[in-house]
């Protein structure tokens, strides 16, 4: 019996650690939602959420327990197994992401040394999610909404990876927490002062991968309806939701740790180590949310001409530039 | 274990290859293609291969074969898909597979790997990754083959260009 748990324990360790990360994760996508209500309740007049529990705080538990006693319905024409399968591709594709960020010096979950690539790969998947449930809802609304989700995410994935590859060649590694280190020790303590045009351009990127506004063309309510989920209901549309809140969380915290110094900051907070983390990842998701409320949807020829024409001439000029730096200072 | 994995990989890619090629409909041909390359990416973890994988996942399945699907939405293929077949001559193709595979067998059985050259060898690469290596060996000695190859796909990109315009001038 305790050779077996011998055996055992630090697989068993590792599932306690990534459902602790999951449940975390969970909460803090349920409460995004809830933040966004209300911050851009405030910021248009509203007072956003306030029913369900003390200042509507429990009003995110109400949406999920809605969302799952709802009527699970399949349009006829659909294609069953892709319509069944693609939520649960954005959705785990969005989320696996989250096990290489390290959220502090001794934590993450896994260690991998192209951990930068590994998120980048998942992002990239994720439109999967996307494509195929605009295909396999049969629907013209939703075909179009995949139709440019498919466009959208590889034009936008390439200015994406052209900006983190400053970030490579300052820290010289593709491992997070060795880019966390490498920033640490640098002279400016975060990449986002030297590499503030990796950081722009990575930021612009970040919206459009995960379908937000002023990028949300794949999904833009008011042509498309709501593009690629149109045909979903209940809990499979809730999985979509999910995975987009997933991908916005995960994005912040990629910009993060590769941009704003991960876990460090100016002083210590004793007993909880990844203060510093949170605090920035609450500034970015709060990014997020102020863009959402104050941006209009961008047109698609303009959409395409900015990844294209400027963001990735300008994050392979950051790239010039940045090993230029590194082959004479 | 380990020869259990690569058994199921084996498999796994050898069915969704047929899959991809047998499937009627375009857009499931193209999913069986994800699964393959899905499986390839763990075949190459399996060898320790992180960077590889990581590549496989990042430009096959996330660009390719997204621009593929791009590609198979915006054109029709109801129609083809009510054809009989696409090749009445398929069992000559066979015969010629057959040979293929009687020339790969050939060409196998007398294969002994090269011994590793210059800096290229396992213990370079557990100390300092595949990456950096992999980038050193690719732009310093091999760096004429790349820019040859960055070329290459240049010149096929801006020959697409020219054909759309020609095509566009014509029209008006």
């Amino acid at each position: 019996m305790e050779g077996i748990l011998k055996v055992a324990m630090p697989g068993l360790i590792l599932v306690v650690e990534a459902l602790v990360l999951l449940l975390v994760a969970l909460l803090h996508v349920a409460y995004t939602t809830y933040a966004e209500r209300k911050i851009i309740g405030h910021m248009q007049q509203r007072l956003g959420p306030n029913r369900v529990g003390p200042r509507g705080l429990l009003q995110p538990i109400a949406d999920v327990l809605k969302l799952l006693t709802k009527e699970d319905i399949v349009p006829l024409g659909t294609e069953k197994t892709l319509f069944y399968l693609a939520p649960f591709i954005s959705l785990v594709a969005g989320a696996t992401s989250l096990a290489v960020i390290p959220v502090w010096e001794k934590f993450a979950l896994a260690n991998v040394n192209v951990g930068l690539l590994v998120i980048l790969a998942l992002s990239s998947l994720s439109s999967y999610g996307v494509i195929l449930s605009g295909w396999a809802s049969n629907s013209r609304y939703a075909f179009l909404g995949g139709l440019r989700a498919s466009a959208q995410v590889v034009s936008y994935e390439v200015a994406m990876a052209l900006s983190l590859v400053g970030v490579m060649l300052m820290a010289g590694s593709m491992n997070l927490a060795e880019i966390v280190k490498a920033q640490v020790a640098s002279p400016f303590k975060v990449y986002a002062i030297p590499q503030i045009v990796g950081f722009f351009v990575f930021m612009i990127s970040a919206i459009a991968e995960t379908n937000r506004v002023p990028f949300d063309l794949p999904e833009a309510e008011t042509e498309l309806v709501a593009g690629y989920f149109v045909e979903y209901s209940g809990i499979r549309f809730g999985l979509f939701y999910l995975a987009e809140y997933f991908g916005m969380v995960v994005m912040s915290a990629v910009a993060v740790t590769c941009f704003l110094g991960g876990w460090s900051g100016p002083f210590e907070i004793p007993g909880v180590p990844f203060f510093w983390f949170l605090v920035k990842l609450y500034a970015l998701l709060f990014f997020y949310i102020w863009v959402r409320a104050t941006l209009p949807r961008y047109r698609y020829d303009q959409l395409m001409g900015l990844g294209w024409k400027l963001l990735i001439p300008l994050s392979l000029l950051n790239i010039l530039i940045t090993g230029l730096i590194k082959l004479w200072v | 274990m380990e020869k259990v994995l690569f058994g199921y990989l084996a498999f796994a890619i050898l069915a969704s290859a047929f899959l991809v090629v047998f499937s009627r409909n375009a857009v499931k041909a193209v999913l069986w293609g994800l699964v393959m390359f899905l499986h390839q990416a763990v075949l190459f973890l399996t060898l320790q291969a992180e960077f590889l994988a990581a590549i496989q996942i990042l430009v096959y399945a996330g660009a390719v074969l997204v621009l593929f699907l791009f590609v198979i939405y915006l054109i029709n293929l109801r129609e083809e898909l009510k054809w009989p077949r696409f090749l009445g001559t398929y069992p000559l193709a066979f015969l010629v597979i057959f040979f293929f595979l009687v020339l790969a067998g050939a060409g196998i059985s007398g294969f002994t790997p090269a011994s590793p050259k210059g800096s290229l060898s396992p213990q370079a690469l557990l100390s300092q990754g595949h990456t950096r290596l992999l980038g050193e060996h690719l732009f310093r000695e091999h760096i004429l083959a790349f820019e040859a190859a960055g070329v290459l796909l240049l010149v096929a990109v801006l020959g697409a260009v020219v054909l759309v315009r020609r095509i566009r001038e014509e029209e008006k």
